[in-house]
């Protein structure tokens, strides 16, 4: 490539046949990727026209707004068999976010928890984290899934005995059967408004007080005890304007129905299996990324902060996890994508998520094309939102160089 | 120096022991388990829990288990109609034993068995050599592996040739299943993945958009809609009447998608290859086929040994996706068996489980130590 | 280089892996490839398409599939069978992969004008039931509110089940799984109260749990399943061939001709069944329908009549029981009914 330009040096560039000039090469190879390219689409686009013609179908996007007639299990939203497909998909995205937002943040806890926990002194603890991550890091998720779903999961004491038990203990109120946990619902009452209120007021506080602390370190060289006062400050505001109120916050509790609880809040057991492996499941590659992000961090950076007089945890916060944060955001990244990907999965036990959902409306209405269309548009969009989320967070961790 | 000293010592004690609190076992497990309180208070948490739980897990996997038997009768307890004690509960390896033959084949007629076993062996054999270092001839191994095993285990297990019978790919399944979705995906990935990898560092706008979209397109989406797309639309865009073998569509699946990350493993590798590699190719007045295939490949591929050896490990695991497409592998069709009423009982589901998970994990793991020696292989030629 | 090698690869593969080219003329593609390829049921349900252990198909379904072959071929073993989940078998018939699709599949106006099908010929009445425990002391399906049902998604099930509870003002908790299996173990592990599918399936789901006697079928029918095999659009003779696969069980149940005494009945005085039989010296209904002469014949020889299918399969022959109720003769108050013979 470099190669014509090292010779120009002495004059006329040297005469070089057609079939060897880099640019033409260039050019004529361009031209046929695309060529070739646009062919395969025009004739998948052809093919699949004609097919569907054949098939008295036509595409679109019409569709989505005519009767949906299925029901769906979890929906977090209002929805029945009348709505329309639109609205089962939304339901299908809410159900996808849920689990991997919750997946997302167990995943990291537990990750963290066992990444530490392999590098501890403990020689114990040290094994117990090694044989968790070398058991889980191994195994199809999809598998851990059923191991939650059929395995654990559907042992669990059926509805009636839960009936029998109430008949013994009629005052319980928490509830583990192979339907689901069922715990009481939060009701909140009126005036329940100004405690969220007061709630984001002290969050906002809490950060104006920090703010004010960093300035204050920094021109001082000392630190007010900001854990403990912005505490006092997200948690007293709302429970002082709670209690003022009147309590405004009741619960309504689970009671034996005809065949289910009726009222109170279920956690299904689908969910739960999804839940519990995808968290399990990534928990055990965020240890590895969290070993190896702290042991990046020479020992040299703890004795030294040791030297400037901080103390363990301080040197453990100030200094060794900003520089591991580092080494560990980029991959931890691709975690979280694996993991929302890995929500898929969901299909496999009847989770109705985004893919589920699709699924029955692809079967339902025969609209292929344009399921799988909404499908990859929905997935590569949370994932670029995710990434640009990450690599925001992960520029401002950057090194600093001053 | 000078000084003259009245005593000298011309026999030397004989050393002392270490302190006990240091050498014996109470050392050890003083520095190593109980070093701070805290510390104690885990280790015994965690003792006290592992206590509580392994000698249950034995008990249920081991010594419960019931390894005998016909049917589900064998492991039910006398109220579900078996004849266990009431209470009992473990492993029933009978099943698995019933199973097996079906777990690692599928439906592959029974008399025929022995293409799939020649497979293996060739498989086997084949495979190690290109594993141990110190055995020469790779190239014509990886040959031989990649582009002559596939084409004799295509004519020896579907057959149709040679007089051999023909085996339909529905009657394909359990492990066997496995193992050639996640092979043919390494043996299409590896080339198709370079050559993407290479597509995505060119020079050339249009070639490197596509290559782009491509690879970030499937990356960013679960495998589960590749396949549903491999398996739905990919006749939907062939020519009216022209079709393909289901199995065959989730190869192109899984074959697509392992190409997308394996691209961006070979990218890694290629952008690790220092400039000057790249310049003293050009300065030799080599063309761009001859630089990559003699100079920057053999560095780069070498350097993304693990990551590749990783992606496959994900893979083998992914294949496990099929069973959602309607297709047997060896979840699937352990999964496929807690439905025959030969054998339900409550503890099937869990010891199929188990015994999928064992065999798959067997699989992984061997390959991420072998990935975890090759690491320390190359780490330690290039700090030489 | 590389690319090229790929290509030419995938094309061998596609070649040989059985890329086969669906014209509008089945019947011949059925005659050049020398076998009736013929999509069944992928979830092994017992009495309409199931294997058994040794990998050899039986049921309803699979009986029509080797009727077909045995009136193409007089060979009722030329015949394969691709086994399909509920999601996949429209695809599969719409592509070509199979030439009809025998999987208790339900006919209605949207599968027969829109997805480009054909039904006519009906080889089993059914309707949509629930079965629950017997231990719930359920008696009628008006009494399931509230509770959690078992159901597989992407069926016409799935929407029956919605609109019945709907109509009733009945609430319940849909529990929806992808494969029937999968709903199966649910169902059997206690995820749900009932479970609900075409009551034919039920009997037959039944026989897969650890203990049938606990559950019992409710006597509700909420919908009409006429089960038949379908073929693809606009290939008429092929649709004659497949309907009169059937229509040909039926017409011996009524003529009294079965797998025992086809032979002799050839020798018959009667004027229909020697026309049907192919007796008739100058009888071109084989040959009208593209068949051999003695097609029907070996129909009978390979599967028996309607009656002794019914029997083997579902009836009282086989583990399932179920009464011939309305999949009776006509004459017997039932909806089986041959079109004349003539």
């Amino acid at each position: 490539m470099a190669l014509a330009d090292t010779r120009t040096g002495s004059g006329d560039p040297p005469k070089v046949s057609l079939l060897y000039n880099p640019a033409v090469r260039r050019g004529v190879f361009q031209v046929l990727t695309l060529v070739v390219i646009v062919w395969v689409i025009w004739y998948a686009w052809h093919n699949a026209a004609q097919n569907l013609a054949r098939a008295n179908m036509t595409a679109g996007f019409g569709f989505l707004n005519s009767r949906a007639g299925f029901d769906i299990a979890q929906s977090l939203i209002a929805y029945t068999s009348d709505s329309t497909y639109m609205r089962a998909l939304q339901v299908g995205l809410i159900n996808t976010l849920v689990v991997a937002a919750a997946g997302i943040v167990t995943a990291t806890i537990v990750g963290l928890l066992i990444g530490t926990g392999r590098l501890s002194h403990n020689w114990l603890i040290a094994r117990l984290c090694t044989v968790y991550v070398e058991i889980f890091r191994n195994i199809p998720p999809l598998l851990v899934i059923f191991f939650w779903y059929l395995g654990v999961l559907a042992l669990l004491p059926s509805i009636r005995s839960i009936f029998q038990h109430l008949e013994e203990d009629p005052d319980a109120v928490f509830f583990i059967s192979n339907r689901g946990i069922y715990m009481p619902a939060p009701v909140f009452g009126e005036g329940f408004g100004l405690v969220v209120a007061a709630f984001a007021l002290g969050v906002v506080a809490a950060i104006a007080f920090t703010l004010w602390a960093n300035a204050r370190q920094r021109a001082t060289g000392k630190r007010p005890p900001v854990a403990r006062i912005n505490l006092a400050l997200i948690l007293l505001p709302p429970l002082a304007v709670f209690l003022a109120s009147g309590r405004p916050l009741s619960f309504d509790y689970p009671v034996p129905g005809s065949f289910n609880m009726r009222g109170g809040m279920v956690v299904g057991p689908e969910f739960l299996a999804l839940y519990l492996a995808l968290s399990l499941y990534t928990a055990s590659f965020i240890a590895e990324i969290v070993r190896a992000g702290i042991r990046g961090v020479p020992g040299g950076q703890t004795e030294a902060s040791y030297a400037l007089g901080l103390r363990p945890r301080q040197a453990t916060r100030l200094v060794v996890l900003p520089q591991a944060l580092r080494i560990i955001i980029p991959p931890l990244t691709s975690q979280y994508l694996n993991l929302i990907k890995n929500s898929s999965l969901a299909v496999a036990v009847g989770y109705a998520d985004l893919v589920a959902v699709g699924g029955t409306i692809l079967n339902q209405s025969g609209r292929s094309v344009e399921i799988i269309a909404i499908w990859m548009l929905i997935y590569v969009s949370i994932s670029l939102v995710t990434s640009l989320f990450m690599n925001w967070f992960n520029a401002k961790m950057a090194l600093v160089e001053r | 120096m000078a000084e003259t000293t009245i005593y000298v010592r011309d026999r030397f004690l004989a050393p002392e022991a270490p302190p006990v609190s240091d050498s014996s076992v109470i050392g050890w497990m003083r520095r190593n388990l109980f070093a701070s309180w805290s510390d104690g208070a885990l280790t015994i948490l965690a003792a006290a829990a592992l206590a509580y739980f392994l000698p249950a897990a034995i008990n249920w996997l081991f010594v419960s288990a019931v390894w005998t038997g016909a049917d589900r009768t064998a492991c039910l307890t006398v109220e579900q109609g078996g004849q266990l004690p009431a209470g009992w509960s473990g492993a029933c390896w009978a099943y698995v034993g019933d199973r097996f033959v079906q777990f690692m084949f599928g439906s592959y007629p029974r008399d025929e068995l022995w293409r799939p076993l020649t497979v293996v062996v060739l498989f086997v054999a084949l495979l190690v050599p290109l594993l141990i270092p110190k055995v020469p001839r790779k190239g014509l191994n990886a040959l031989l592996l990649l582009v002559a095993l596939p084409i004799v285990s295509y004519v020896l297990l579907l057959g149709g040739w040679f007089g051999l019978r023909h085996v339909e790919t529905s009657l394909w399944g359990g492990l066997m299943v496995t193992l050639i979705i996640s092979f043919v995906g390494i043996a299409v990935s590896l080339p198709v993945g370079i050559l993407l990898a290479l597509g995505r560092r060119s020079e050339m706008p249009i070639v490197k958009t596509a290559c782009i979209v491509f690879i970030e397109l499937i990356r960013g989406v679960p495998l589960i809609t590749v396949l549903f797309m491999a398996s739905v639309l990919l006749p939907l865009f062939l020519t009216p009447g022209n079709n393909i073998d289901k199995f065959l569509r989730a190869l192109i699946g899984v074959s697509i998608f392992a190409s997308a990350y394996m691209a961006e493993v070979i990218r890694g590798g290629l952008q690790a290859i220092p400039k000057g590699q790249y310049e003293a190719a050009d300065a030799l007045g080599l063309n761009y086929f001859h630089k990559m295939t003699f100079i920057i490949l053999p560095q780069a591929l070498k350097l993304v040994i693990p990551g590749i050896v990783n992606t496959f490990i994900g893979m083998f695991k992914d294949t496990s996706l099929v069973t959602i497409i309607s297709m047997y592998d060896l979840l699937g069709i352990v999964k496929a068996s807690f439905g025959d009423s030969g054998w339900i009982t409550p503890v099937t589901p869990l010891t199929g489980l188990i015994f999928a998970g064992f065999v798959f994990w067997i699989f992984c793991f061997s390959m991420s130590r072998y990935s975890a020696f090759v690491e320390r292989r190359l780490d330690k030629s290039q700090t030489r | 280089m590389a690319k090229k090698i790929v290509t030419a690869l995938v094309g061998a593969a596609v070649l040989g892996l059985g890329a086969t080219a669906a014209n509008a003329d089945t019947l011949s593609d059925v005659k050049a490839k020398g076998f009736v390829q013929c999509g069944v049921n992928g979830s092994n349900l017992a009495g309409f398409g199931a294997q058994d252990s040794a990998g050899n198909w039986a049921g309803l379904d699979v009986d029509l599939c080797k009727a077909v072959a045995a009136a193409v071929f007089g060979d009722a073993t030329k015949v394969k069978f691709t086994p399909l989940s509920a999601k996949d078998r429209f695809p599969a018939l719409q592509s070509g992969e199979i030439d009809l699709l025998a999987r208790n599949t339900t006919w209605s106006i949207s599968r027969d004008s829109q997805l480009g099908f054909d039904f006519r010929a009906v080889n089993y009445y059914d309707g949509q039931g629930f079965m629950v425990k017997k231990e719930l002391g359920v008696k009628s399906a008006l009494e399931l509110s509230g509770a959690s049902v078992c159901v597989q998604s992407g069926t016409t099930t799935e929407l029956n089940l919605a609109d019945y509870f709907r109509s009733n003002n009945m609430d319940f908790k849909p529990v929806v799984f992808e494969a029937q299996d999968e709903a199966d173990a649910a169902y059997n592990a206690g995820r749900c109260d009932a479970y609900t599918t075409d009551a034919s399936g039920l009997y037959s789901i039944r026989l897969k749990m650890a203990n049938p006697d606990d559950h019992m079928v409710l006597p509700e029918i909420i919908s009409k399943e006429p089960l038949g095999p379908a073929v693809r659009q606009n290939d008429s003779r092929w649709l004659d061939i497949v309907s009169w696969a059937h229509y040909a069980t039926v017409a011996a149940e009524e003529f009294g001709i079965t797998q025992a005494n086809v032979e002799e009945m050839k020798g018959s005085a009667n004027p229909d069944i020697k026309r049907f039989l192919g007796e008739e010296a100058d009888s071109t209904i084989g040959a009208d329908l593209g068949l051999p002469k003695d097609w029907a014949v070996q129909i009978i020889k390979a599967v028996g009549n309607y009656g002794e299918i019914f029997e083997r399969n579902v009836g009282q022959g086989s583990p399932l029981k179920i009464d011939r109720g309305l999949n009776g003769l006509w004459t017997k108050g039932g909806l089986q009914y041959a079109p004349p013979v003539r």
